[in-house]
């Protein structure tokens, strides 16, 4: 779908811009020694923290890929939501207050606290870049798809904006500027997705969809009969034939692809189909917005509402689910048929699904398994939901706002704030998935627009404010992430593994130095990886993470056996066991290699509920192997 | 090995041990309070996601309502961890 640009979104986005780098100048004096540098001189207020514990982990991942996974899907990207909060127990409960005590600038500080070792200095370095990227990936890369529908940017200069501008935001005053971007953003992402809620409730829902203008949206036909078709219907050949598809090639010979439902009638559907030439049609004409050309039509709307209305009128939070449970919705699902030339079409068809059936666990092609009959089946749902419980508390982008704060007491205020703002946060992306889905506003190509668009279907505003907070959001998780990455190059590899003797503003230097290239990797790593579907990488790091690093800190704070040797093997096993099953698995063949998934090697894609007891079990084993005899004494 | 510790030293605060252990251990207490709701909510969706379709409080289905309940359920668990932890007196 072709999204027209919003002047106003590009004007509200160099305003914030520009707020957050003035306030980084700003700062900039406050980050002269290293512990303001690294840690904004652990004299961030708690509230302020907490808030930035949100605009840190509320990435655009969270915000744009939980929405519009429920909007296409339903209640299974709120599955994300929950896994994504209830992690945030296990680093209140059990990591915040340790990390606190035992570290000072960086993750691999904490875990090294007790025994000074090169080990685990350098395994903690390594898994602390190797998450970092996972998550920085999709979010560069994010930042260039987002560019061109959101401000009418090419991909490559949305990456450049987002890239300069977090490299400067963090060189200039390091954690002191980067805490204060992620508050700002923290803040403005809350306030408006409560604000786009309320306007959605108010709103109600409606079998008739209109665009911000009050104009109806045009409807998708169905139940057509073979008779009423547009055209005479083609012969069944090459892939076409044994498909629920009929072609149908109307009077200027333009063919139009049509579904064969299950009672015999026939809907519309919407195809493109690209040749091997490259050139684009859609619905049988040249994709675009001239005349002869067509591009795809927005989607999304109820179909039936209870009682057989035609709208409810404003509804309440309560009211609003229930509608929509007891509701018909039409879905778009896609189908792929490569023809022998090596031309493909994509055909986007309706399907229309009852509340009671996506309101539940399993609606998704990720997650429909769970609905399956054997244990097995439901391995890889059980493994996500483990890898995002585990994973938030082993994030090193997360960990590191711990030592911005005075004492632990803060640590716990600040947590706690954190889990109010982001657990508020995740209770509304149902109400603005659901309020998507039905918003008829839909591109059923991208589902990653699916909030901008909604927020476009109430006003051009609301869709300018949005979208300029969707790439302010992209700023402050990717600062939070070049922070942690230069932190493990500048204080945990250059200072303390090397053991570069380095004066305090050598050292602050080196840190900007670092950060410097850790950005411009960024940068790069956002135009390599342009082309690849990267969503997927954020769920990967959550399981390194959780492979890797949470086993070490658990066993590091609760058994007192724990040795050097078995944090740093547990580190090293956690990571590669994780890496290796991820790149083995069935998302790595469809999405990476572009081979059958059906050949991949291992048996699910999410590895965490094989690679979290790994790494607990290589640390014990390791452990009880190096014991020394003064352990004995504890 | 102590001598080749080039961190820069920084004011830790001090910590009871009392204290520390009374944090601990009230942590772990509600960290397993909630491992076993969120433990329900997974075990549900994935062994009875029919059950989790039915309407449960107000025409709500469970899905939706135990969903919710997660995450307040977190926030107050954090309230009364906040309230119960005890801060060392130096």
């Amino acid at each position: 779908m072709i999204h027209e640009t919003s002047l106003m979104a590009i004007c509200i986005f160099l305003f914030f811009a520009a707020t957050v780098l003035g306030i980084s100048f700003y700062l900039g004096r406050r980050a002269r020694s290293v512990r303001g540098y690294f840690a904004a001189g652990g004299a961030i207020p708690w509230a302020v923290n907490g808030i930035a514990f949100a605009g840190d982990y509320l990435s655009a991942a969270s915000f744009l890929g939980i929405c519009g996974m429920i909007a296409f899907f339903g209640y299974d990207g709120f599955l994300y939501s929950i896994g994504y909060l209830a992690g945030w127990i296990v680093a209140l409960f059990i990591i915040a207050e340790p990390i606190k005590r035992l570290g000072r600038y960086t993750f691999a500080d904490a875990l090294d606290n007790k025994f000074n070792s090169r080990g685990i200095k350098l395994s903690a370095a390594i898994s602390t870049l190797v998450v970092s990227c996972f998550y920085l990936i999709p979010q560069m890369v994010g930042a260039g798809a987002l560019a061109r529908p959101l401000l009418g940017f090419p991909h490559t200069l949305g990456v450049l904006v987002v890239g300069c501008i977090v490299t400067i935001i963090v060189i200039t005053a390091g954690m002191v500027s980067t805490t204060w971007v992620q508050f700002i953003k923290g803040s403005l992402l809350v306030v408006l997705c409560a604000l786009l809620t309320v306007l959605i409730l108010a709103r109600g829902v409606t079998t008739r969809p209109t665009d911000s203008t009050g104009r109806p949206r045009t409807l998708a036909a169905r139940n057509v009969s073979l008779d009423h078709l547009p055209g005479t219907a083609l012969p069944e050949e090459g892939p076409w034939s044994g498909k629920p598809y009929v072609r149908v090639k109307d009077a200027n010979g333009i063919v139009t692809i049509w579904r064969k439902d299950a009672d015999g009638t026939f809907s519309e559907t919407q195809a493109v189909a690209v040749r091997p030439d490259g050139r684009k049609f859609v619905n049988g004409l040249p994709h675009g917005r001239k005349p002869g050309e067509a591009d795809l039509h927005p989607v999304g709307y109820v179909s039936k509402l209870p009682g057989g209305v035609e709208k409810t009128g404003a509804l309440g939070p309560f009211a609003f689910l229930r509608t929509m449970q007891e509701s018909e919705v039409i879905l778009w699902r896609s189908d792929k048929i490569t023809e022998a030339d090596g031309s493909t079409t994509t055909v986007y068809y309706q399907n229309p699904t009852p509340g009671k059936d996506f309101m539940a666990p399993g609606s998704s092609p990720t997650f429909h398994k769970v609905r399956g009959t054997t244990f097995f089946d439901k391995l890889d749902f059980l493994s996500l939901m483990l890898a995002l419980f585990c994973g938030t508390a082993s994030l090193p982008h997360i960990l590191i706002r711990y030592y911005t704060i005075k004492d632990q007491l803060s640590a716990r205020r600040s947590t706690v704030v954190g889990i109010a703002a982001i657990g508020f946060f995740y209770v509304l992306t149902l109400f603005l998935g659901l309020g998507a889905m039905t918003s008829g506003s839909l591109d059923v190509t991208d589902s990653n627009m699916s909030a901008p668009l909604l927020a476009r279907s109430i006003n051009e505003f609301m869709f300018a404010v949005l979208s300029a907070v969707a790439f302010t959001t992209i700023l402050g998780t990717v600062s939070g992430l070049i922070m942690a990455a230069s932190g493990a190059v500048a204080h945990d590899l250059m200072t303390n593994l090397l053991e570069m003797k380095m004066d305090e503003s050598r050292q602050v230097r080196a840190a900007k130095i670092a950060s410097l290239c850790v950005g411009i990797v960024a940068i790069a790593l956002g135009i390599l990886f342009a082309r690849m579907n990267v969503n997927f990488l954020v769920g990967w790091a959550f399981n390194i993470a959780a492979s890797a690093n949470l086993p070490a800190l658990v066993m590091l704070l609760f058994w007192k056996r724990t040795t050097k040797q078995g944090i740093t093997a547990a580190i090293i096993v956690g990571m590669l066991a994780s890496l290796a099953w991820i790149l083995l698995s069935a998302q790595a063949y469809r999405d990476v290699y572009d081979l059958d998934p059906a050949k991949a090697v291992v048996p699910f894609s999410q590895p965490a509920i094989v690679t979290v007891p790994l790494g607990f079990l290589v640390l014990v084993a390791v452990s009880l192997l190096t014991q020394r005899p003064q352990s004995a004494d504890h | 090995m102590e001598t080749l510790d080039v961190k820069t030293t920084v004011e830790k605060e001090r910590q009871e041990e009392a204290v520390v252990a009374h944090n601990t251990r009230l942590g772990v207490v509600l960290f397993l309070v909630y491992v076993v709701f969120y433990g329900g909510f997974v075990a549900l969706s994935a062994f009875a996601p029919e059950r989790m379709s039915e309407p449960f409080l107000g025409g709500v289905n469970l899905a939706v309502v135990y969903g919710f309940s997660l995450i307040l359920v977190a926030l107050a668990l954090a309230l009364i961890y906040m309230k119960a932890c005890r801060k060392s007196s130096t």
